[in-house]
């Protein structure tokens, strides 16, 4: 596996957290969530009871992978951001870095230039965030502290056990 | 590019399903889904055309259960088969970490299968991957068709490197979780050995 698998501890889990909630109070949306470009949902933050955030997820990191495509056939590098207007929600897109993707879905309780300006505040505080969580993991990584993870330790056996 | 999460004690890894036109990559996903209870799956995304080929990709979550205390899920992923879809295949592939081949096993799609296959190893090194490190399974799908090729045959044009392969009748069932099992075993492996 690539030196790009992400790998997230409590500690960054939580301040990452934080920021969500904080965007989500601030810009008044409906729901907040960051998800990896691979299409993994990594934290969200609001009414995501009856949404099924795993597809929206996949389909997020579909959506960008396929932006990403047409910008490059164009000689862009990337659309930063991707809006979609609904009749009821609204669905704002925007690439944090170049690994992570944050979504706020928002109603007429909120408004784009609101959601627009607190998603870029939050930006630059989260590219900090997960600028620091990869170069934890590359130093873990480079100091062998990885080799107590429980993952060191799987069998056959558990991996058979999960086909039972 | 797994995903390990310390705080929801949670691993996330992306398997493709990759083949030729009509092989039956969505079908696998569909038998998997009906297959799995209902608290293991999500829903099954597909996004296909009015004719139900795959115009970007399937996609199916898939929760299989805890190891040491962290809930293992699957992400499993199809490609569009068809020839002038290059450019959505290449971009499912991002993050990929194993891969399912499935070739038609059917004489006259021999052709088609070495093509797609080609494809993936290209695709692959675009996105810096090499084929032969990364988790790889082959399926020969549809077995139960009159006009098959011998598996000799299959095996030596499709899989030199003798890797793990599996018959199938994916309509039917026959082969998909053998397949699915096996690529899930080879992802976890690496897992271990770089974590």
């Amino acid at each position: 596996m690539s030196a790009s698998d992400l790998v997230m501890y409590e500690e960054e889990f939580n301040k990452i957290d934080n920021e969500l909630q904080k965007l989500y109070m601030q810009t008044n949306a409906k729901v907040v969530f960051l998800v990896d470009k691979n299409g993994q949902l990594i934290a969200s933050a609001g009414e995501t009871h009856d949404l099924d955030t795993t597809s929206l997820a996949s389909l997020t990191a579909g959506n960008i992978a396929a932006t990403g495509g047409i910008a490059r056939l164009l000689g862009e590098q990337e659309f930063t951001i991707l809006f979609h207007e609904g009749e009821k929600d609204n669905i704002h897109i925007s690439l944090i870095g170049t690994r992570v993707i944050l979504v706020v879905i928002f109603d007429k309780r909120s408004s784009l230039g609101l959601v627009r300006l607190r998603v870029k505040k939050a930006s630059e505080t989260l590219v900090k965030m997960f600028d620091e969580i990869s170069s934890k993991s590359e130093k873990e990584k480079s100091e062998g502290k990885l080799d107590e993870s429980p993952f060191a330790e799987i069998s056959d056996e558990d991996i058979d056990n999960l086909f039972r | 590019m797994s995903f390990i999460n310390y705080s929801s004690r949670e691993i996330n890894c992306k398997i493709v399903y990759y083949g030729p036109g009509l092989c039956g990559k969505t079908t696998n996903l569909q038998y998997i889904f009906r297959r799995t209870n209902p608290e293991q799956k999500g829903k099954l995304i597909s996004l296909a055309t009015e004719t139900e080929r795959t115009l970007f990709f399937d996609f199916l979550p898939l929760a299989l259960g805890d190891i040491k205390g962290f809930r293992v899920r699957f992400h499993l992923y199809t490609v569009p088969g068809q020839v002038f879809y290059a450019a959505s295949r290449k971009l499912i592939l991002k993050g990929v970490d194993g891969v399912v081949f499935v070739a038609d096993s059917q004489v006259e799609r021999m052709d088609a299968n070495m093509e797609s296959l080609d494809d993936l190893e290209i695709n692959l090194a675009e996105q810096g991957y090499d084929l032969s490190k990364l988790p790889f399974t082959i399926q020969f799908n549809k077995r139960d068709l009159p006009n098959v090729a011998p598996l000799e045959n299959m095996n030596r044009l499709l899989n030199p490197g003798n890797i793990a392969c599996f018959e199938a009748v994916a309509v039917l069932g026959t082969g998909v979780f053998e397949t699915l099992k096996n690529i899930a075993k080879q992802v976890l492996t690496e897992l271990k050995k770089h974590y």
